[in-house]
């Protein structure tokens, strides 16, 4: 089964064997509003853990995704392009950004668990 | 509309009802001011198809009184407001002696008084200058006990004639004293969004009240600033402190319209020669809209280059468009580069977007006739 880790910049990584899938939370979709551009990355490309690896531009502002573990990028949500909106509406599964090769499944320890995460938005008032 | 978090923000007596309401709250202009309440798109379409309601009670407002009120005023402004009719409303700007643009204003003659409206982060500014300049002539009355609200939307007028009939009357940039239900009002036909709507002044003991009366109309939905910052955008309009300042002059700034014709021959309002040569001569940067292929947005400071690279000017407001449906900024353009229909581009995040400049408003205005 999938596990979810959770970053406190507001991404989330699902890991299932070797891969992971990548987005942004609903608190940050939510903290973002209404998501109008989502640049991604190429397949291909490395992404490394902590780095810029997209962007998603609101209305109001452009907010950097920054990787929650490094690897190639393997796959992006191409349906993000023309519907960039699907952020908003499911951040968790259908508005994924990316999926990756992990390079170091070691790295995926530095993570919140859900239950971590949920506790740290919560200080966030 | 970043401020120092710590700052102490001032409330509007709306603020409790906003969050009632769910709205995200930010700080703006030294306020606490709602950004959104159901989504910046959401209401931006709301205000093209409906009504909504803006909490505008952080802008300033006061009062001059006397008999000389109109005349002194008018030595400060590009407009003629010595011919201002009583009952009617004018958008005029606050210049200085450099032909800049100080702030930008709405001035209602009431008959005994003219009122004016500024901008809130340029209120304290405004009010000082036009003290220090003609407090000798008139007296400057500010209204620190007043809240304002805008019913903007093709709604409006007939939700505001289902409490006030006699609104349905009112001509655009008019004003008329109104009770609605029996708040006693007073009620411009004007607005920031492009299209028909109303301003509305009223004691901040009746604030809440006014606005819950409005918001139980079907067709009212409360909008934020983040709705209100892509209407204007939309229709054109600017803003104070990114698309025009103290930098700026009423021609760069494409609202040479403001001049009156008589300050056109005369003169008699700070920067007058500056401005005037300007008006005879053509700026030699102008404020136009470029439409930007692609969904990804530049912003305020973005760099516009020729379709060659050449640099020939800077996004002074850059969103997306929500009835647009691409992005669009308004910038300011070397003038021979500023004609409708020039290829353009931005660089973002290290990619060209292109764009074209096109004429203003990207939306047409539909104020009432």
């Amino acid at each position: 089964m999938a596990k979810v880790s959770f970053t406190r910049e507001h991404e989330w990584i699902k890991v299932d064997g070797g891969e992971g899938v990548i987005g942004i939370t609903n608190y940050a979709q939510e903290q973002l509003g209404d998501i109008v551009f989502v640049d991604l990355p190429a397949v291909g490309q490395q992404v490394k853990q902590g780095e810029e690896a997209a962007v998603v531009e609101s209305v109001k502002a452009a907010s950097e995704l920054y990787a929650p573990a490094s690897g190639e990028v393997v796959a992006v949500n191409e349906a993000l392009v023309d519907d960039p909106a699907r952020v908003n509406e499911d951040a968790m599964n259908r508005g994924w950004f990316f999926k990756i090769s992990l390079s170091d499944p070691n790295e995926l320890s530095a993570l919140l668990d859900e239950a971590a995460y949920k506790e740290y938005v919560e200080s966030l008032g | 509309m970043n401020q120092p978090p710590h700052a102490a923000l001032k409330e509007t007596p709306l603020t409790a009802l906003h969050k009632k309401l769910g709205a995200k709250m930010v700080p703006f202009a030294g306020y606490e001011m709602p950004l959104q309440y159901s989504g910046i798109i959401a209401e931006h379409l709301h205000a093209r198809s409906g009504a909504v309601l803006f909490d505008v009670s952080h802008m300033g407002q006061a009062i001059l009184r006397g008999p000389d009120a109109a005349a002194a005023l008018n030595e400060l402004v590009v407009g003629d407001l010595v011919k201002l009719p009583v009952g009617k409303v004018r958008y005029t700007l606050l210049t200085n002696d450099r032909g800049g643009i100080i702030d930008d204003l709405m001035v209602v003659n009431g008959g005994y008084y003219l009122v004016i409206v500024v901008n809130a982060a340029r209120k304290e500014m405004d009010f000082a200058h036009i003290y220090a300049r003609i407090r000798d002539r008139c007296q400057l009355e500010i209204w620190e006990d007043r809240a304002l609200l805008a019913l903007q939307g093709p709604a409006a007028a007939k939700v505001l004639s289902r409490l006030a009939p006699p609104s349905k009357h009112m001509m655009f940039m008019s004003m008329e004293n109104l009770k609605l239900g029996d708040i006693k009002c007073g009620v411009t036909r004007s607005g920031y969004t492009g299209e028909d709507g109303f301003e509305i002044t009223v004691p901040h003991e009746d604030a809440t009240r006014l606005a819950e009366l409005l918001l139980a109309e079907d067709e009212v939905k409360p909008a934020g600033l983040g709705a209100r910052d892509t209407l204007r955008l939309e229709a054109g309009l600017c803003l104070y402190g990114n698309d025009i300042d103290e930098e700026t002059t009423p021609v760069e700034a494409g609202l040479s319209w403001t001049i009156s014709p008589s300050r056109k021959e005369q003169g008699g309002f700070p920067g007058d020669e500056i401005i005037l040569r300007q008006l005879l001569e053509g700026p030699g940067r102008k404020r136009v809209g470029i439409r930007f292929e692609g969904k990804a947005v530049p912003r305020s400071g973005a760099e516009i280059e020729t379709m060659e690279g050449a640099p020939i000017g800077l996004i002074t407001s850059g969103s997306y468009g929500p009835s647009v449906g691409s992005p669009i900024a308004m910038a300011y353009l070397a003038s021979d580069h500023a004609s409708a229909g020039t290829l353009v581009r931005a660089t973002l995040r290290g990619k060209p977007v292109p764009g074209e400049v096109v004429k203003l408003p990207f939306v047409p205005h539909r104020y009432a006739s």
